[in-house]
């Protein structure tokens, strides 16, 4: 078997690729445009289809702007479209940015129009061929159903209801997070921030928010139905929801969220990853707090959950044993979905880890490249 | 109608396979944003890489209309009637 790694950074795209999850080659940043400015871009959004072998980036150029590329041929040549895969229609009332945006301060140089600042998520739908999704800052949704040259802004989450209540976290307001169901192309699960989960059975026609019973330390409500601040979602093998929020690590039950962080060393974290194929299982890289975001002592660790989050340990061996001063950010981490799948995750420090999980050792992937935002692993052959 | 020379800067020249200028055909009375536009319809994948979809200049991408910047100027609605035009991408960035 081979897999294949795309590490999306500050500066550029990275991949690396090994035969046996032990040893990684690793190549980048690469220039995914002719001129080579997207090898200095902002990686925020990856995305690599079991199906198909199809590969999307997102990068954000400073200069030049957001934009989507896509590989067929495992990343070998990239592909740009002409027109702009993503642009709001520009009939669309505008929308300030968060409270805080009350002449349009925060888009400068565009005035009180919206315009696609940055993607922050692509994903694929594996009961849909052809779809995939993205999350996109503004707070906004869209979907592309040719493999993701062309997508469709998705209206109907723009005019929900709660949308003035979502705003901007640290790092801008986006769709951070998207999960298709495996098995139902119509069923998506969304997250934002600040704002909430939502989910839609009508292919996204209708969305209904399911953050009630979540609670929040820093507002007035201690469980506002939006204006919340999910970190990350994941979904188990078996459907089971688990968020990462702001505060702490819950578990969807059927009628709210159980809070299962008793068994980690503090709530507040940012990344969140189920196994592929073992329900209850699910990995969290927890920081000390919203206010001191160092990893616990200081030193790097996995905590793993085997019970859907009623106990948690570290997992994992051969983590750098000294000081260890950056967070994992909330799209840094994933399975490659193999049978028995690896997982992988990387830090602000510009490291890359991954281990086998029936083996349990973390081995290099990368070293010292910028910091890391988002990872995608997937078996290519 | 007159011709217009538009330099551009080495990071977008693929975009116009490899040359560095372009040459759009206007009216006397054109402004920038005319010149942006024809270049829209010619070469879209450049276009989105100077203005966002609303049609304003991306923050870090300078035009000279002669030896003035154009935000100096009239924006997008400056004259560019004998005038060379210059893209020039800020130098910025760690």
């Amino acid at each position: 078997m081979a897999y294949l790694v795309l590490i999306g950074t500050r500066k550029g795209l990275f991949t690396a690729t090994s035969d046996n999850r032990h040893d990684w080659v690793l190549k980048g940043p690469h220039s995914l445009d002719a001129d080579g400015f997207t090898a200095v871009s902002e990686i925020y959004a990856t995305a690599a289809d079991p199906a198909t072998s199809r590969l999307l980036v997102a990068a954000e150029s400073p200069h030049f702007g957001p934009s989507v590329w896509s590989s067929d041929d495992l990343g070998a040549t990239w592909t740009e479209p002409e027109a702009a895969p993503l642009a709001f229609p520009q009939d669309l009332p505008y929308r300030p940015l968060d409270f805080s945006d009350t002449a349009g301060v925060d888009q400068p140089g565009s005035g009180r129009s919206n315009t696609v600042k940055r993607v922050w998520q692509l994903a694929f739908s594996p009961a849909r061929p052809g779809r995939v999704w993205a999350g996109v800052e503004p707070t906004s949704l869209w979907s592309s159903d040719d493999g993701g040259a062309t997508f469709t802004f998705n209206r109907a989450l723009w005019d929900h209801p709660h949308h003035e209540t979502w705003g901007s976290g640290g790092g801008g307001p986006a769709v951070h997070t998207i999960i298709p169901d495996p098995h139902d192309g119509d069923k998506v699960t969304i997250a934002m921030s600040t704002g909430g989960i939502y989910q839609t059975s009508d292919d996204g026609r209708t969305w209904d928010g399911i953050t009630k019973g979540i609670t929040v330390d820093f507002g007035p409500d201690p469980e506002p139905e939006s204006g919340q601040c999910i970190h990350k979602v994941a979904r188990d093998a078996e459907g089971t929801l688990f968020t990462q929020n702001h505060g702490p690590v819950y578990r969807r039950e059927k009628d709210g969220w159980a809070n299962v962080s008793a068994g980690l060393p503090s709530e507040f974290g940012f990344a969140l990853t189920a196994h592929p194929s073992r329900p209850g299982t699910a990995m969290v890289w927890p920081v000390v707090s919203g206010m001191y975001r160092f990893p616990p002592d200081h030193r790097l660790a996995a905590w793993r959950t085997d019970d859907s989050g009623d106990t948690w340990a570290p997992w994992g061996t051969g983590l750098p044993d000294g000081d260890y001063f950056t967070p994992v950010l909330r799209d840094a981490s994933c399975t490659d979905g193999a049978a028995d799948p690896a997982w992988y995750f990387g830090t602000r420090s510009g490291d890359v880890f991954a281990a086998v999980d029936s083996e349990g050792t973390w081995r290099p992937v990368a070293e010292h490249v910028p910091d890391v935002l988002c990872v995608r692993a997937i078996e290519t052959t | 109608m007159g011709a217009i020379d538009v330099k551009l800067p080495a990071a977008l020249a693929s975009e116009c396979g490899g040359a560095r200028h372009l040459t759009v055909d206007l009216p006397p009375e054109a402004t920038l944003a005319d010149v942006l536009d024809r270049i829209d319809a010619t070469h879209p994948r450049l276009a989105r890489r100077l203005r966002d979809e609303a049609g304003q200049l991306r923050r870090y991408v300078n035009i000279y209309i002669g030896e003035d910047e154009s935000r100096r100027l009239q924006g997008l609605g400056t004259p560019v009637a004998g005038h060379d035009i210059q893209i020039l991408p800020s130098i910025a960035g760690g």
